[in-house]
């Protein structure tokens, strides 16, 4: 268990409702949920949820903590937003299920290997280097993100994907040499290391009421 | 007189990346349009609606409050335009969350601080396709067409984040309608009931869930085929990249024989508008649009 997951238990014993509410980003309006199952059935991944949003928000209103955490469900997420256009009470689910799964990330309880989960995280770390997404770098990391066997297997499946993206210039090999960067690179990255900060500081100071 | 805004291009759009062809094709599009885009100097990524794994809720909304930032600083006073659905949604959500939230917005000043920037937030963040529709509008966007896009039957694939939870204006959601006008404005044949023109092809979760997501797509470029259409347009980087570029892969395993080229509608409109095959950057498909090279070369 890691030690900011020890902490929240002993913080929030017997209130996830309340832990996600003061935790995850728009948490507070998970008890808004009224059940009716929109989400659900508008989800494109429907299918591949173990627990549907509407699911989700009553696990967390019963306190399920751990079979929610360490759900895979949240990381099915497309970000299509259907859920959010057509839930009768507006709640920002899309946004939910991305702060649940942040959470989960963040306490150590999502799934291991979840392939969305590492993706998201490759994603955030290769556009905290130069600023700026380096297509290249972030798919053949990809690709490679299982062992060097795996990568070389997907990478061969790819081959002719990666061929055309080539010759039509939507790919330039020569992004492995540093590639598209933002100028104030150390502004930026102050700026993030300060917002990380401050966001920490955030839950720490939540307290069970 | 040129109408000007604060342009943030995003990420795939640069030289050498997987929408580049998208930003060619806009700027010629503009150049007829008389538009002048500024880009934002210095932008950086917004962390697409995928980045929240690693970024907190604040890191990410620092991200486009920088961007806009940078936007009043340089480019005061003119709205943002972005041409990319996640771009123009980050952003907005971004300028969103900080009207709503004051101590948000305060922590996100404090953060910008550290860059030497400061947050106003009063910019309007818009999509091309918003400029296009309430700016320009249907009839001087027809006034300029020289070569109509006569016998091409095109399905209209809005997808999910130029649409969901934003849209544009007087669209619904769930049936919006102005890609079939842009359509039948540059004198192609539109197919108003195509089904699947707001279905998810599966965003990012394509990278890390193909399987998942070329069902998705598998189902979107089937219906288009079934109404009878010769090629599929977009507003958006993530679904003309999906829709495209994995065809052989859905072929190879569903046994299917898909072969239908995906375009922007800013590439229908450099073609209607006159402009060459490499203006328009046709050159950008994977899968050729061989009905538009043939108006090119008329």
């Amino acid at each position: 268990m890691t030690d900011l997951n020890k902490q929240m238990v002993e913080q929030y014993r017997n209130s996830f409702l309340k832990e996600v509410e003061a935790n995850v980003e728009e948490g507070e309006w998970v008890k808004m949920c009224m059940q009716c199952g929109v989400c659900s059935g508008s989800c494109p991944l429907g299918p591949y949820w173990d627990h549907p949003p509407q699911e989700l928000f009553m696990m967390i209103r019963a306190g399920k903590r751990e079979e929610v955490l360490a759900s895979s469900s949240m990381w099915m997420c497309t970000s299509c937003y259907n859920c959010i256009a057509r839930c009768p009470r507006e709640l920002p689910i899309t946004h939910i299920m991305h702060g649940l799964a942040h959470y989960a990330k963040r306490l150590g309880l999502a799934p291991k290997n979840q392939p969305t989960m590492k993706f998201s995280q490759k994603f955030w770390d290769n556009l905290m280097v130069t600023g700026r997404v380096n297509e290249l770098k972030l798919g053949l990391s990809l690709y490679f993100m299982n062992g060097l066997v795996e990568g070389i297997k997907t990478s061969l499946k790819m081959k002719n994907i990666g061929l055309g993206m080539l010759l039509t210039k939507r790919m330039n090999p020569m992004e492995m040499l540093g590639g598209h960067s933002v100028k104030d690179k150390s502004g930026f990255k102050a700026m993030i290391k300060k917002a990380q900060e401050l966001e920490a500081a955030r839950i720490a100071k939540f307290k069970t009421p | 007189m040129a109408k000007e805004y604060s342009f943030y291009p995003g990420c795939s759009s640069q030289e050498g990346a997987s929408s580049s062809n998208y930003l060619k094709s806009v700027q010629s599009m503009c150049d007829v349009l008389d538009i002048k885009l500024n880009t934002i100097p210095d932008w950086n990524c917004c962390s697409a609606s995928i980045g929240y794994s690693g970024g907190g809720e604040l890191p990410r909304l620092a991200l486009s409050a920088r961007n806009i930032a940078l936007s009043e600083k340089h480019n005061g006073g003119q709205d943002i335009v972005a041409t990319c659905a996640a771009c123009w949604l980050s952003t907005r959500e971004t300028a969103e969350r900080l009207h709503q939230d004051p101590e948000m917005m305060a922590e996100t000043n404090t953060a910008l601080k550290e860059a030497g920037l400061q947050l106003t937030n009063a910019t309007k963040i818009r999509h091309m396709v918003e400029v296009l529709i309430e700016d320009i509008g249907y009839e001087e966007m027809g006034k300029h067409v020289k070569k109509p896009l006569e016998g091409i039957k095109i399905a209209g694939y809005v997808g999910c984040q130029t649409n969901r939870p934003f849209g544009i204006e007087g669209e619904s959601f769930e049936n919006p309608k102005y890609l079939d006008k842009f359509v039948e404005t540059l004198g192609g044949e539109s197919i108003p009931n195509y089904e699947k023109k707001v279905s998810c092809c599966g965003g990012a979760l394509a990278f890390s869930e193909p399987e998942k997501s070329q069902a998705l797509v598998k189902g979107i470029i089937e219906s288009a085929l079934d109404h009878g259409a010769d090629m599929i347009v977009t507003p958006c980087p993530v679904c003309q990249m999906n829709v495209e570029v994995y065809q052989d892969q859905i072929n190879a395993k569903y046994g299917t024989k898909f072969h239908i080229p995906v375009t922007y509608y800013s590439t229908l409109m450099a073609v209607a508008y006159g402009k060459t095959a490499k203006e328009a950057s046709l050159e950008g498909q994977i899968i050729r649009a061989k009905k538009l090279e043939a108006i090119c070369a008329k």
